[in-house]
């Protein structure tokens, strides 16, 4: 019997979600059919709480609105979140011992709005403990695995989102990416991400890593399918006091990215059998470098050959900063790391540890136990660069230098490019405990994405090919646009899918 | 050896926003524990701050009426340290670029003017309580328990420069900024709640010295008199270590009521590193030249203006208008005063609230608020001494009897029933004069000898005779003519 959910029978979210308001398929089958392939699939380790009561009260309330004619673009569609987003059913961990019991009163803004917009949540999705990773290794609650290949790793820190999606457990994910978090685990995964401009998702429930860097966005198949998700949960938030209000003249309200991706779209139809003459794709030398492997190269190459076919041109560009995006990023991500977690102290909720002295030692010892070994590695890390004497060196030089980067990035969409493209990693996934003796190798793996994240542009990750391995892994095409063009990279992406079928592809299941 | 004492204020003072200053919760005071904490309050993940506008409205208000520079952009910091009641364990404050920065404070010590620098004041949260005494945790065991209600109310630290060189003038530094920051209504001044707490920084030095010596800080003062106590007893308490030999070490004291001393709390070498960063949850403060321009126009009039208006256009002395602009309440009750009387009499209006009245409110432990006898009843009072029914010996009786509340209080009713009317006719005056000539023949003589304190001594023997109630400047003058 397959345990394949119904919902992978529909190519997109708007096909299903006609199919719903035409009454051919019901939120209730959709969910229950998802549920039991989470159960069937459990071996995946993607989920970390489902609770099949909570959802199938979502999907009831969405088969009654659907049922009323009242049906929104989201409705009755089954979608799960990273288990960094707070939400009042489900218990958030955040992957971590620290909060394993741990229920929120209320739930994120990102939750709220797609819960708004009638999706179905199927439950909490397996992550790098408090976002911190490249491999959704760093769990409490063990690795969630590539549905491409048990063995390998599903990237991270939004790996169970990126599983999730790719076995086909939900129609799409939410993940938040700090320095390539939702990028990442897409690119190893096969499947479409992307992370918005800082600032125009809003980050009120979001358990807080780099508050200065953390960003939601959407997982899904392809570009279509995460407009669907981004559109909505792009809005202000006067929660979140670095919520933009104002995205370069237009609101930061749901409608803004569909428009732009619209106007994109009918602009390219006017192209005819070229429709993305004009656009200039900026190819940054720093990202070809000697770390990349031959065959995320040649999937880039042949990837940036077909965009050509369609009619943009390459522009060979520099992003001379690239590398010192890896040390400014594991300063300044790490420093504000160590203070957001130090809320964390089991004195309000979260753990305590059972037998301690005084105050100050129930503090410590609750924080040794209940933090895994690579938030403990980035709380002292960021303890470090912060304390006096060492501010000056460390945190003021990555500040200075993440205003660089940001200025190169300025200068190449000023002089030469629409959008950047390149590799979003230097390899496909790797093995589950490949690095495990080398804590610190994951972190110059996160070469690619770290600079886009230091200057809070959009990205995204698009599949664009296989390794040649036995069992193939996918490879990611990484797209970077200007502030606030996350309709236009959309737009551009989604004409690549449809001259590819890469994001078609489907894992066998395990 | 003569020492000289350095003392710098910071002054934490709770803001009067009906919200926190990061959440919408309540600041009321004295709630059941926890009742006022959200989730922000209570560092829930994912929760994020929201600065409070009106909180940063009193900076600007308070940055005005120093003089200072309000920075058109600060930046709020987080300051890290480990502690129960501080729920995130950092604390939002602002560390190098304050929303108010310089400034000057003028004001009296006895007689004489001073003028104290300000460095800055910058806004921060507070932090929660801990519930020490007679609380038991879940199993009835002794324990400690967290309220935070107090956590995340807005404070705005006034920071002074070292100029202040005694406990009294530290005390007249603090009861004027006491005074103006309830002026601005940013303020409720209400040191028990601990709205208004100093923390004093004390160091001696040889008189002469140019550099300063190694200073203590003693924290949460949170009266005048302990601060005056304070500072007294930790200034002995250098110098006599310094005359035996020692050396002051920098720490942080305690000062202990009870027994009048200070004690130590912590030395610098074990001090927290705050690591002190921007706070990446909150966007630079910006304060646009519209916000200040709005708020100056807001302001009500400043103490500084009002106390050269009572100067120059009432005739008081400066050392009166000073008193009488330490604090809104007494300048409004003043000014309600005056308004009733004739030009030029604001003098005695003047003397009456800094003399009578403040001390009947000190004796009662009252506010001139609560006042027990309203400025208009003042007023209509000194015209009654101006207008020579009553003297001003007299009056004060009057003035006891309308605090007691006879009569409701009204002054006339009040002369009236205790037939305490001045006698101003002069044929009356004139025969108990010459009744205390006819009786004092030697004392007459002696005035008629040159004696001119036996002018005085009859003087006396009238008003005596006539209990008081005679008009003096008429006993005066027809004493004059009688005498010849």
């Amino acid at each position: 019997m397959s345990t394949m959910p119904l919902h992978t029978e529909f190519d997109s979210i708007e096909a299903l979600g006609a199919a719903l308001r035409q009454g051919k398929v019901s939120a209730l089958e959709l969910a229950d059919s998802a549920l039991d392939a989470i159960q069937a699939q459990s071996g995946l380790n993607a989920f970390l709480h489902v609770d099949a009561e909570l959802t199938r009260a979502q999907a009831r309330a969405a088969d009654d609105l659907l049922g009323q004619g009242r049906g929104g673009s989201l409705t009755g569609i089954p979608i799960a979140h990273k288990d960094v987003f707070v939400t009042r059913g489900w218990r958030t961990t955040a992957a971590s011992k620290m909060l394993a019991d741990y229920t929120s009163p209320f739930d994120a803004t990102v939750v709220s709005l797609l819960e708004q917009a009638g999706a179905v949540s199927l439950g909490k999705l397996n992550c790098d403990e408090f976002a911190m990773g490249s491999g959704n290794e760093n769990s409490a609650f063990g690795p969630a695995r590539n549905p491409w290949d048990a063995d390998a790793v599903p990237g991270g820190s939004s790996g169970g989102s990126a599983a999730a999606v790719a076995a086909g457990l939900v129609m799409a994910a939410t993940g938040t990416d700090t320095g390539g978090s939702v990028r990442q685990p897409a690119a190893l995964c096969g499947v479409s991400g992307i992370k918005p401009t800082y600032g125009t998702v809003s980050r009120f429930g979001m358990v807080a890593f780099g508050s200065s860097l953390d960003q939601a966005g959407p997982l899904a198949r392809h570009a279509r399918d995460l407009l669907e998700l981004l559109d909505p949960i792009s809005a202000f938030d006067q929660r979140d006091a670095t919520s933009l209000p104002d995205c370069d003249g237009a609101a930061n309200q749901p409608g803004r990215v569909r428009a732009q991706f619209d106007a994109a779209v009918a602009a390219q139809q006017e192209g005819g059998a070229k429709p993305l003459q004009g656009l200039r794709i900026g190819v940054p030398a720093e990202f070809f470098n000697e770390g990349l492997s031959p065959e995320v190269a040649q999937a880039v190459e042949a990837a940036l050959q077909t965009y050509e076919s369609l009619g943009a041109r390459r522009v060979e560009i520099s992003l001379p900063r690239t590398r010192l995006s890896i040390p400014a990023y594991y300063v300044i991500a790490p420093a504000e790391a160590s203070s957001n977690l130090s809320r964390y102290d089991g004195v309000r909720y979260g753990h305590r540890t059972a037998s301690y002295g005084d105050l100050a030692d129930m503090t410590s010892r609750s924080r040794a136990e209940g933090f895994g070994p690579e938030v403990l590695r980035r709380i002292l890390v960021g303890t470090y660069v912060l304390c006096h004497g060492y501010y000056d060196a460390y945190y003021l030089q990555a500040q200075r230098i993440r205003r660089l980067i940001a200025q190169d990035f300025q200068q190449a969409f000023a002089d030469h490019c629409d959008v950047i493209m390149g590799p979003v990693t230097p390899s496909v996934a790797k093995r589950i405990g490949e690095n495990r003796d080398d804590p610190t190798a994951d972190w110059l793996a996160d070469v690619y994405t770290l600079g886009v994240s230091l200057a809070g542009l959009p990205a995204m990750s698009i599949p664009c090919g296989f390794s040649s391995s036995q069992k193939p892994l996918p490879i990611g095409l990484q797209l970077i646009g200007n502030y606030f063009r996350e309709g236009q990279l959309l737009a551009i992406a989604d004409r690549f899918q449809q001259a590819t079928d890469w994001h078609q592809r489907k894992p066998e299941q395990q | 050896m003569e020492w000289e004492i350095v003392i710098g204020l910071e002054t934490h003072t709770q803001l009067a926003t009906e919200s926190k200053i990061f959440s919408s919760s309540s600041t009321r005071f004295g709630a059941a524990p926890n009742t006022q904490a959200n989730e922000i309050d209570m560092a829930l993940p994912g929760s994020l701050p929201v600065l409070n506008r009106g909180a940063v409205e009193c900076a600007i208000r308070f940055g005005l009426a120093i003089g200072a520079h309000i920075a058109p952009r600060s930046v709020f910091a987080r300051k890290n340290y480990f502690y129960p009641d501080l729920p995130k364990n950092y604390q939002i404050s602002q560390f190098e670029l304050p929303v108010v920065q310089g400034g000057s404070l003028r004001f009296f010590v006895g007689d004489q003017e001073h003028t104290v620098n300000l460095t800055r004041a910058h806004l921060e949260e507070d932090a929660g309580k801990s519930l020490h005494e007679n609380f038991t945790g879940p199993h009835g065991e002794s324990s400690t328990g967290i309220d935070l209600n107090r956590a995340g109310t807005p404070l705005l630290e006034i920071v002074s420069e070292p100029e202040m060189r005694s406990a009294a003038e530290a005390v007249a530094y603090a009861r004027t900024l006491h005074g103006l920051v309830m002026w601005l209504g940013i303020c409720d001044g209400n040191m028990q709640e601990g709205s208004f707490r100093c923390d004093a920084n004390v160091s001696v030095r040889p008189k002469g010295q140019a550099e300063f010596g190694t200073r203590c800080e003693i924290k949460n003062l949170n009266s005048f008199r302990f601060l005056e106590r304070a500072i007294q007893y930790e200034a002995r308490r250098q110098i006599e270590l310094i005359e035996d030999g020692g050396t002051v070490r920098q720490e942080t004291r305690l000062y202990d009521a009870d027994r009048d001393e200070t004690r130590s709390m912590r030395s610098k070498e074990d001090s927290d590193d705050y690591r002190y960063f921007p706070d990446p949850d909150l966007p630079p403060l910006a304060i646009t030249a519209d916000w200040v321009e709005r708020v100056r126009a807001e302001l009500p009039e400043l103490p500084g203006a009002k106390r050269q208006r009572f100067e120059t256009e009432l005739g008081l002395t400066a050392y009166d208008a000073a008193q009488l602009t330490m604090d809104r309440a007494y300048a409004d009750y003043f000014e309600q005063a005056a308004a009733q009387l004739p030009q030029g009499q604001a003098k005695l209006a003047a003397n009456w609230i800094l003399g009578e009245l403040s001390a009947s409110l000190n004796r009662d432990e009252t506010g001139i608020a609560q006042s027990r006898v309203a400025p208009a009843s003042l007023a209509a009072l000194i015209a009654r001494i101006i207008d020579g029914t009553v003297s001003n010996k007299i009056a004060r009786d009057v003035f006891a009897a309308m605090w007691a509340g006879e009569h409701d209080g009204d002054p006339d009713a009040i002369i009236e029933a205790r037939g305490l009317k001045q006698i101003s006719d002069s044929g009356a005056i004139g025969s108990m004069i010459d009744e205390v000539l006819a009786a004092n023949p030697a004392i007459v003589e002696q005035y008629r000898a040159g004696k001119d304190k036996a002018f005085n001594s009859l003087v006396g023997q009238i008003m005596k005779a006539a209990k008081g109630k005679a008009n003096p400047q008429q006993v005066n003058q027809l004493l004059k003519e009688k005498l010849g």
